[in-house]
């Protein structure tokens, strides 16, 4: 009998003992990638890794707090290039990451002022003009953005003889199941509870006790910690920086992955970036077929299963608990 | 003194393209409360459209036509494909706002390969560099057209909401959906006829822009932006406000441009917006939508 007793075990992620053995194989599997998987592939992975923690910090905001932003690719330039220089600087890395987080959260939690008094379109109005503001910033200050030539970011050295991509892959991955265990966390917390029930009724929670005030700024610090260090790890990934990659574009990425993943899950982000990362490497020589591609899965999702890949994996998994009876 | 009315006519004559942008975001929102992110991409296919006639030979006002009346009925059947059943399935604000987005990214793949990236000159009637002295300033004849198209488009939407029966269908189905249905309005096809006309008015937008800039897949996008900037500056649901909202943000951005800073003017314009909205949050002349606890 599958009964399930308390909030936390509700949103524990497996629960029986098999489902808990294979997600503890698939993690291994996944760890043990660089021995057993392509080349090609190790590169891709560790862009999916990194986009993961980004969209899970995005998804904190939308789909938890239910506070739109479109200056995600702000808290990404500010995240990377605190890294780029704190690098340059000569910070070892995860200093280096920490204070990344530490710069874009404080960014987020500065813009997250305006969404004490906004609601719904004037906050995203509000971060999108944030999110302009930075790009315009990065592209014009030359001794923040390197000027013209962008500014190199020194490259990892890779300890124990590993090969600089398997080094890469499972700094990534480790960071990743960093990230993505403490927003599981976090989500079961009070402060899940909190901007859930932010998100649903804002007057009903403050009714409660819930301070709204701190729960929103709590909100954009997290989410945007959680995207000033994925811009680190992108920093680092291209090993490069230059401020055009951080225009809107960039934004829309994430909150493609968000949607697609499905709001309010955290695999679902997971999910929501492999699809953003993998789908237009598979699509090649196609460019103007990813947007296409994009656009097309929103509408699909939103109008055939709106809980995204997240709710298709939750029906998966309860066919299958029910099989071959249904 | 010259000059400052002379930046603040250059900033008028912009800040009308972003007043029939602006217009048009507020026509959807009043009605169907989403923001409309399509809104550059619809602006962007039916001028493309305009573009192809003309150089197939068409004269321009029958190209502006057919652009306007494709661009209103991919509008349309957005409407009725794509957010009426994400309705039924229950999809909240947040949830439209994203089809639009989804609308967005499908009409800028299929622009970039129907058209290709790279940028063209859009013939246009009216000329960029004929300029006649008004006083103390120049005055272009394309900016002086610009001005004249916002306010005709202004003027027919005024008179359409307020002196028609289906402008008074329109308002009483942005004020209360429900008691509107009840009355016996058809909202559906009320609601399709403001999308409709809101990206009618995208279209013109982005005919009268194209010149000023070159043609590419992107070049509405930062007037959409702007638009959405004025659109919110001037409140959300006054459709008075829109036009208050585009010309003042026109006029900010080519002063502050002048007198303070040129590489931050988007900046300042955003800045101002901010301040504007931590004062008002409604805009200025926006009244919200009140919520019941």
């Amino acid at each position: 009998m599958d009964l399930v007793e308390t909030y936390g075990e509700e949103l524990r992620f497996a629960r029986k003992p098999l489902a808990r053995t294979l997600l503890i194989l698939l993690l291994v599997a996944l760890a043990l990638l660089p021995w057993w998987g392509p080349r090609g592939w190790l590169t891709r992975a560790s862009l999916v890794w990194l986009f993961a923690v980004g969209v899970i910090g995005q998804n904190l905001l939308i789909g938890y707090a239910g506070q739109i932003s479109f200056g995600q690719a702000g808290f990404l330039a500010v995240g990377a290039y605190t890294f780029g220089h704190l690098r340059i600087a000569g910070i070892p890395f995860p200093l280096a990451l920490a204070g990344a987080g530490a710069a874009a959260g404080l960014a987020g939690w500065l813009v997250g002022f305006p969404s004490l008094r906004l609601k719904g379109p004037y906050l995203a109005i509000a971060t999108l003009g944030f999110g302009t503001a930075t790009y315009q910033i990065f592209a014009n200050v030359e001794w923040l953005s390197g000027g013209r030539a962008g500014l190199a970011i020194p490259a990892l050295q890779p300890p124990f003889g590993l090969v600089r991509d398997t080094w890469v892959y499972l700094l990534y991955y480790a960071i990743f199941l960093l990230f993505t265990g403490t927003a599981y966390n976090l989500v079961s917390s009070y402060l899940g509870r909190a901007l859930v029930a932010v998100r649903d009724s804002d007057i009903a929670a403050e009714s409660m006790g819930v301070s709204l005030s701190r729960t929103k700024l709590l909100a954009f610090a997290i989410s945007s910690f959680y995207t000033g260090v994925s811009g680190a790890l992108m920093a680092q990934y291209l090993g490069h920086l230059e401020p055009q990659a951080f225009n809107i574009s960039e934004s829309m990425n994430f909150f493609v992955a968000v949607i697609v993943g499905g709001l309010a899950s955290v695999e679902g982000s997971i999910f929501g970036a492999a699809f953003v990362v993998l789908v237009p490497a598979l699509l090649g020589g196609f460019r103007w077929a990813v947007p296409v591609l994009f656009g097309s899965a929103i509408l699909s999702v939103l109008i055939l299963e709106p809980l995204g890949l997240a709710g298709l994996w939750l029906k998966t998994r309860l066919y299958f608990r029910l099989w071959p009876f249904r | 003194m010259s000059q400052l009315l002379q930046y603040t006519l250059s900033g008028l004559s912009a800040g009308s393209l972003y007043a029939m942008v602006a217009l048009g975001l507020v026509l959807i929102y009043r009605s169907t409360r989403v923001l409309n992110f399509a809104h550059a991409d619809l602006a962007t296919v039916g001028t493309f459209i305009a573009f192809s006639m003309i150089k197939a030979g068409m004269p321009f006002w029958l190209a502006l036509g057919t652009a306007i009346v494709a661009g209103a009925a991919v509008a349309v059947v957005f409407y009725f494909a794509a957010l009426v059943p994400a309705q039924r399935k229950g999809a909240g604000h947040l949830g439209q706002v994203i089809l639009t987005l989804g609308l967005a990214l499908i009409l800028q793949g299929l622009t970039v390969y129907q058209w290709g990236a790279e940028p063209d000159r859009f013939p246009f009637p009216l000329s960029d560099t004929k300029v006649w002295q008004v006083g103390p300033v120049f005055v272009s004849e394309l900016s002086l057209g610009t001005l004249a198209a916002a306010a005709a488009a202004s003027l027919v939407l005024f008179l359409v909401t307020q002196k028609t029966r289906l402008g008074l269908a329109m308002r009483a189905t942005s004020e209360n959906l429900q008691a509107a249905q009840t009355l016996g309005i058809p909202t559906r096809g009320v609601l399709a006829f403001a999308w409709g006309a809101a990206a009618a008015l995208a279209v013109v937008a982005g005919v009268f822009l194209a010149p000023v800039l070159l043609l590419d897949p992107f070049f509405m996008l930062d007037a959409l932006y702007k638009g959405l900037a004025a659109a919110v500056l001037g409140g959300l649901n006054s459709l008075p406000g829109a036009v208050l909202g585009g010309l003042l943000l026109g006029v900010a951005e080519s002063v502050g441009g002048a007198y303070v800073s040129l590489e931050f003017k988007t900046s300042l314009a955003f800045i101002l917006i901010v301040a504007v909205l931590l004062v008002r949050p409604e805009g200025l002349l926006g009244k919200e939508f009140q919520e019941r606890v």
